[in-house]
């Protein structure tokens, strides 16, 4: 039956196909103004990064790239993505569940607080676990009485960084799951399977992709955000400076290749996470021809 | 002398941990001096002690550094870029005691710098002092006095000259600094940022710079480019520097703490701080280095009633900075 | 009123009870503290700081260049998103890929090499001094840095929705004798308006914000070019907390009321035509 509207679809389309497009002309003015705004916006900056990396040849690059300090500073960068990144699908997942599968009074307020943090200025961010946990802060006492570290070390990092990209996943699967409408789920659930069997088989392989997209945007922002964790890092060379921090830091010190080269780096992590995204969309789109055409 | 013996004396308590290690934290333009300085600091302490001891830095803004510090950053050492930071230390969090800065010798700073002018080479618009910069059509640079704390003593050096210039009359000062700021091109937030903007992006006539900064600018970015000017009158900058008393109580490293900064006025710490172009306390370092260093008319901090008379009348909110842009 | 409305999937419980506490956790609570220390100020001195001749004018700066940024991602960013949905040209992939850097790269570095790039001597700078105009270290300069940094949220909203529409409405609007330009202002462009509002608030709310990125070209000349969050940390600069909660606060209040209302718009017209 899919494939026979399918086989419609695809007739229809040809039939109608002036219809729905713009004249060549058209196309090519549109699609020329589209490229001078992204080279101007995207790629002119790009290049910027690139040649300001490579301007002291091939060997300082990778030097620059494999100091101690350097090192240290992606270790940690890593190691705030590794924990953030879990605990945002979680929370993502389950905003998305609540907000997309329920009516509830309050539902646009919570989606509102959901996007909050985005319209935190990064300083701010930072700040209120200044607030919260520093010395002077509402806990601060308590934890230093106790010998608790949060602010100026990992526990810091990883809550501004969790702060700042907390929206990315609930975002990406909200809209998703609210088209998707709730009849698959409401037949698993009339037909015996448990909330958590239709979580698994139902929801989870409809979300897939739009969850994988999600948590690759978080991972970006994860590793890239500077703001917040600038607050809250301490800058202690070689302990608590991020990536991000150790561009800033190489800037400073008039090493700017250094401080490209190291960019670089973060823009290499967007570029294989943009590659991974193509690859699911790709797998995606696979996916569904094949059901299309079965 | 007497700073080394006690330094000799005492490491033996502390000669029975076997390793230290101490927070430094400091302001920007101080990590290529505190680089070369805790490696002769480690060694030194090693060949006193026997003890290992890792010194971890950390740079940024001063300000940002002592409310950090404030804020739970567990500091060994603090070395500010200006008294008021440090007496923050105090005011704020209670981490050191009023008397800090009578607990090391002169002022509890070991180096000092100056304010100076970085100009393009060959000097084209012709600038030799403070009068210069507010002739029409020179374009200045200098960072923004609310966040940077080199910038203040940028500022202030301007206003002392003002004020010798119109024998302290307000009413000339306040127009002569307006006409200055208002050739301010670019306000950066901090030191580092105004020198690339100089620099850098080619932007401005003359930046005014702590003479460390000016030097080191030179010789990482364009030794054939620039030079600097002395201008006739400028300010005794005293970065100061302290224990953090809490702090070092806490981690028991109280001992490697103290003798940390008290190298700094031995004449290898004094040797390190001059190849730096940060002026040098001892008159034997001093006189080696004179030929950097020239003689100036140097007014001190004092002249302006100290950092916190000096801070609520010139950049806390409504002070003489922002009168400036009220106007 | 119900709380709820009756449905018979499980879990609404669960999900709601753990996206709440995390929400509490991670942004409530933190945030209230914000507004707590605010008070801190009293009403007076309140009002004094946020209405001073300086904050004002970062505030209009900063909402100023943050809408004009968001209007321009409103026109091109729909039109990229079209051009990626509707047309081929070769390298397309990479095009579309390289739209979600602005979320990845660091805000400083971002900031850095726009500063690089539209400053005098550098490559735009000196095409665009050519023209007599001045883009760093102007407000021009700092809607340059946020339109970099909402790009991506307009076009990424916007994309799916596109995809989606289905073209057999265009089809009717054709054979109903509409051109192509009135199918686009009458039939597409009203289906895509939701999204596009939201894809325009959130890249206000992030530009209104943001500093990093900002910071570098923005000159920071007071009652000029200095930004809302700049003025935030010239306070905290001088250790004054309070004064620098109380800006951030009204910032944050602003942006979420934005937020609010485009969500609210949203749910609107998702009603209207479901009716």
């Amino acid at each position: 039956m899919a494939g026979a509207t399918g086989l419609r679809k695809r007739a229809a389309n040809q039939v109608a196909r002036a219809s729905v497009t713009e004249p060549p002309l058209v196309r090519g003015i549109l699609t020329a103004i589209a490229l001078i705004f992204l080279v101007v916006f995207l790629i002119l900056p790009i290049t910027v990064i690139v040649a300001g990396a490579l301007a002291k040849g091939v060997q300082f690059y990778f030097q620059a790239l494999t100091e101690p300090v350097a090192l240290a500073a992606a270790r940690l960068t890593l190691l705030v993505a590794v924990i953030t990144v879990p605990l945002n699908v979680l929370f993502g997942l389950a905003a998305a569940w609540a907000l997309a599968k329920f009516d509830f009074v309050g539902k646009k307020f919570l989606t509102t607080l959901i996007d909050l943090p985005f319209s935190v200025s990064p300083v701010i961010s930072g700040l209120i676990y200044v607030l919260v946990f520093g010395a002077q802060g509402v806990l601060g006492p308590w934890l230093q009485a106790h010998d608790i570290k949060i602010v100026f070390a990992l526990p810091g990092i990883v809550l501004a960084t969790v702060f700042v990209t907390s929206p990315f996943v609930a975002r990406e699967l909200i809209p998703l799951m609210q088209a998707q409408g709730n009849e698959e789920e409401n037949a698993a659930i009339i037909l015996g399977a448990s909330g958590w069997q239709t979580f698994w088989r139902v929801t989870l392989p409809n979300i897939k992709w739009g969850l994988l997209y999600g948590v690759i945007l978080c991972t970006a922002r994860a590793m890239g955000e500077f703001g917040a964790v600038s607050v809250v890092s301490g800058h202690i060379r070689g302990l608590t400076n991020t990536l991000p921090l150790h561009v800033e830091i190489l800037y400073n010190e008039y090493s700017f290749t250094a401080a490209f080269a190291v960019s670089s780096l973060l823009m290499m992590l967007a570029f294989v996470t943009l590659a991974l995204k193509h690859f699911i969309e790709w797998q995606h789109s696979r996916e569904t021809n094949l059901t299309a055409e079965s | 002398m007497a700073l080394l013996i006690q330094g000799a004396a005492r490491p033996v308590l502390a000669a029975e941990k076997k390793n230290v290690t101490l927070l430094n934290v400091s302001y920007d333009p101080t990590r290529e001096l505190y680089e070369d300085y805790n490696k002769a600091f480690a060694k030194h302490w090693k060949e006193q002690t026997g003890q290992t001891v890792t010194i971890h830095q950390s740079h940024g803004g001063s300000g940002k550094q002592a409310r950090a510090i404030i804020d739970g950053l567990d500091a060994d050492i603090a070395t500010l870029a200006l008294g008021f930071d440090v007496d923050a230390l105090f005011s704020k969090g209670g981490l050191i005691s009023k008397t800090w800065q009578s607990k090391l010798p002169e002022n509890s700073a070991p180096y000092t710098s100056t304010i100076v002018f970085l100009v393009k080479k060959g000097n084209p618009k012709a600038i030799k002092d403070w009068d210069d910069l507010v002739k029409p059509g020179t374009g200045v640079i200098t960072p923004n006095p609310k966040t940077s704390g080199g910038a203040r003593w940028n500022y202030l050096a301007a206003w002392a000259f003002a004020e010798k210039k119109f024998n302290g009359d307000a009413a000339q000062i306040k127009p002569f600094m307006t006409k200055l700021f208002r050739n301010v091109l670019v306000l950066d937030t901090g030191a580092r940022g105004a020198t690339i903007t100089f620099v850098e992006r080619g932007l401005g006539d003359v930046l005014i710079a702590w003479e460390n900064e000016a030097f080191l600018a030179i010789q990482e970015l364009g030794k054939d480019k620039f030079e600097i000017v002395m201008p006739s009158l400028s300010i005794l900058a005293e970065p100061s520097v302290t224990v953090v008393d809490k702090v070092v109580k806490k981690h028991g490293t109280g001992e490697t703490a103290k003798a940390y900064l008290e190298y700094l006025y031995s004449e290898e710490g004094q040797e390190i701080i001059a190849q730096h172009y940060y002026r040098p306390r001892s008159k034997a370092v001093a006189k080696k280095y004179a030929a950097i260093f020239p003689a100036v008319h140097l007014v001190t901090i004092e002249h302006f009633g100290g950092w916190q008379k000096a801070q609520a009348d010139h950049f806390a909110d409504a002070g003489s900075f922002d009168q400036i842009y009220q106007a | 009123m119900k709380f709820k409305r009756h449905s018979v999937i499980p879990g609404f419980g669960f999900t709601l009870g753990f996206t709440l506490t995390y929400l509490s956790l991670i942004v409530l609570i933190p945030l209230s503290l914000l507004f707590l220390k605010a008070t801190t100020l009293g009403w007076e001195h309140f009002w004094h700081t946020v209405v001073s001749a300086r904050v004002l004018a970062s505030l209009r700066l900063s909402f100023g260049t943050a809408l004009a940024s968001a209007l321009v991602n409103a026109v091109f960013g729909l039109l990229v998103a079209w051009v990626l949905v509707r047309y081929d040209f070769p390298g397309k992939k990479i095009v579309d890929a390289l739209v979600d850097l602005p979320f990845a790269l660091p805000t400083a570095v971002a900031g850095i090499a726009l500063t690089t790039l539209y400053a005098p001597h550098g490559w735009m700078g000196r095409l665009l001094a050519g023209l007599g105009i001045k883009a760093a270290f102007t407000p021009l300069g700092i809607t340059l840095a946020l339109i970099f940094i909402g790009l991506p949220f307009v076009v990424r909203t916007v994309e799916p929705i596109l995809q989606d529409f289905e073209k057999e409405i265009e089809e009717a609007a054709f054979s109903l004798g509409a051109n192509r330009w009135q199918t686009f202002c009458k039939v597409i462009l009203p289906a895509i308006l939701p999204a596009l509002l939201t894809g325009c608030a959130m890249a206000f709310s992030r530009a209104v914000g943001e500093y990093g990125s900002v910071v570098f070209i923005a000159g920071n000349m007071p009652l000029k070019t200095e930004i809302a969050p700049l003025l935030i940390m010239t306070k905290l600069e001088q250790y004054d907390y309070a004064g620098a909660t109380a800006i951030a606060g009204v910032m944050l209040v602003i942006s979420f009321l934005l937020l609010f209302a485009t969500h609210l718009f949203q749910a609107w017209t998702r009603q209207y035509e479901r009716v």
